[in-house]
């Protein structure tokens, strides 16, 4: 059994047909990527995921359990955290209040522990504690999203492009957290347009187009197939 | 009799009465982006509760203030209920509907309360029996009662029990949350409808006090007395930034003393006698009792009214209100 299966996954907007039958899994302990072009329908999958978005059909199974028709506020108390698109933090809290909310769901005294290990992880935000989130910048902000997101102890963490809107230095930086963070145990399914750097740091991976997943393989294949190459990693047809 | 002074402790009490109000209306608006018209009425209720209770045991020989605090005993609980139910049953379901739709709901809602009330309690104006002996002191020469003292003091004791919560509690934290980005609080498993009906009903509770205070202070309740109150208090929301907490408290507070010092001066200041030199038929009526007041002081409620108009024309943010754009 895996920690995550999808099952022909389908989500609608109106009329539009968004993501078209999508089957995923992600194995406990894996850091799996879902790398393709803006508007293929990896935001909306992630969402239908967490139950934000209705599924129109399909199933939902976390850790044996089909959870698409659970209330979004009970995922975290059972280990599954999104750390949605565009981050999210609250920007009128500061860095410690919005940590603290990543921690909201949990109801044992390690908090204060947490969050020592979380102001290790990220200098930054220790020396940031007491600032809104609305000052931080973009890469302090995500640096925070994950952060909060982890506060919850989650077992499987969703991340919808952590490097969005970065500059380079800082997207290695984050990409290189989540490689870190997958190392201590937190399976990761991991969404990006960044597809080399995502491939890089991934095992596996899926290629999604216009709704549905083209390509499926570890990230070895897929950093050498030639489609992914010319689609993905912006070289010429070869 | 110094009238500034007087005016400023007179508009310190209904200010800080305000200020209880205009934080019900405030939290919720900052959380789910409502303007609760019927917050106005939620007030009405806690007075007329505490009405029904403290004239039943205004005979029973207990002492004077256990009277009034076992009538707010009664009243909170009542409007904790009503709030939540509001909630519950009026605008809950509307969440994802048109902003303009719970706006009306928030109308309806008020005529619904407003006429249950004239059912239960009639059309009449009722009034509290006079238990409390009002004691008299003199400060800079002004007076204050012992009811102002005690209004005035409560109020503070809430306004700061209230910033603490929503500042330093888990719950509170929550609550910024929830109106800063609901979507995300729910993936940190947040439950917002528990969050947001909680704001209803501390809101309620907190009505609840100010309609006690307003009806032990007036010594008077009726069923219509929360729309010209929740008008002010609305009106004090939006003048300290509506949807920022310590606004609501700032924007009472200078409401009221607006308000006090508007009442106490307006007479003064439209005495047409001080110019009656100009016309032979103003000399004449003036050789009377020497006044001739164009505005009296039950013109107290245009000054709030002008308040607002004028906060919506050159600050719509408010004083402490930020600008939408800072809204994330
Ligand atoms: N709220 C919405 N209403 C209508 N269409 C939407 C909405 N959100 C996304 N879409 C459409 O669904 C498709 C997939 O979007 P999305 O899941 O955000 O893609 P991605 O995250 O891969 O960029 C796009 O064509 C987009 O235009
Ligand atoms: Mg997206």
């Amino acid at each position: 059994m895996s920690l995550l299966e999808v099952e022909g996954l389908e989500v609608h907007y109106g009329g539009i047909r968004a993501v078209k039958g999508v089957d995923l899994v992600v194995d406990e302990g894996e850091l799996v990527c879902l790398i393709g072009a803006n508007g293929a329908g990896k935001t909306s999958t992630l969402k239908a995921i967490c139950g934000l978005l209705p599924s129109h059909s399909g199933s939902v199974r976390y850790s044996g359990q089909e959870i698409s028709k659970k209330p979004v506020y009970e995922l975290p108390r059972r280990g599954l955290v999104l750390v949605p698109e565009g981050r999210g933090v609250f920007p009128q809290l500061t860095v410690a209040e919005n940590l603290a909310m990543g921690a909201y769901a949990r109801r044992d005294g390690d908090v204060a522990r947490d969050l020592e290990r979380m102001h290790g992880l990220f200098p930054r935000l220790a020396e940031r504690r007491s600032q809104t989130a609305g000052t931080l910048s973009g890469g302090e902000q995500q640096m925070l999203a994950i952060g909060r997101a982890l506060m919850s102890r989650p077992r499987l963490l969703l991340l919808d492009e952590p490097s969005m809107g970065l500059a380079p230095l800082m997207v290695a930086k984050i990409l290189e957290i989540v490689r870190e963070i997958a190392r201590q145990g937190v399976t990761i399914l991991l969404v990006e347009q960044n597809a080399k750097l995502a491939l890089e740091i991934a095992g596996r991976g899926y290629v999604m187009e216009s709704g549905v997943l083209a390509l499926a393989a570890d990230s070895k294949s897929l950093l050498a197939d030639p489609r992914v190459r010319q689609a993905y990693l912006g070289e010429g047809a070869a | 009799m110094d009238t500034f002074i007087q005016q400023l402790i007179n508009g310190l009490t209904l200010g800080a009465v305000y200020a209880i109000v205009a934080l019900g209306y405030t939290m919720v608006y900052g959380i789910i982006q409502l303007i609760n018209f019927a917050h106005g009425e939620v007030v009405m209720i806690g007075a007329m509760v505490a009405f029904t209770v403290i004239n039943a045991l205004a005979g029973s020989g207990l002492p004077p203030l256990a009277v009034v605090l076992i009538g707010t005993g009664c009243a909170i609980p009542v409007c904790v209920l009503v709030g939540y139910a509001m909630e519950r049953l009026a605008y809950r379901p509307l969440r994802r509907a048109p902003r303009l739709a719970p706006l009306i709901t928030a109308i309806g809602v008020s005529i619904i309360l407003q006429n249950l009330a004239m059912l239960v309690w009639s059309r009449n104006i009722l009034a509290f029996p006079q238990i409390i002996d009002i004691k008299l002191y003199n400060i800079a020469g002004a007076t204050i009662t012992n009811v102002q003292i005690v209004i005035i003091l409560t109020c503070i004791l809430i306004m700061v029990a209230l910033a603490a919560l929503v500042y330093r509690t888990r719950l509170g934290t929550a609550m910024r949350a929830t109106a800063q980005n609901p979507q995300v609080a729910g993936l940190m498993g947040i439950d917002i409808n528990r969050v947001i009906a909680a704001t209803f009903a501390i809101g309620a509770g907190l009505a609840a006090v100010a309609g006690v205070m307003v009806g032990t202070y007036y010594g008077i309740a009726q069923y219509t007395m929360g729309s010209i109150l929740g008008l002010k208090a609305f009106t004090a929301a939006v003048l300290g930034g509506i949807g920022n907490v310590p606004g609501a408290m700032l924007g009472g507070v200078v409401l009221g003393i607006v308000e006090a010092l508007g009442a106490g001066y307006i007479g003064t200041y439209t005495d047409l006698c001080k110019i009656s030199g100009i016309s032979d038929w103003l000399t004449q009526r003036c050789a009377n009792d020497g006044h001739f007041v164009l505005f009296g002081s039950n013109y107290q409620d245009v000054f709030a009214f002008a308040v607002l108009i004028m906060v919506l024309v050159f600050r719509p943010s408010g004083l402490l209100g930020e600008r939408v754009g800072d809204r994330a």
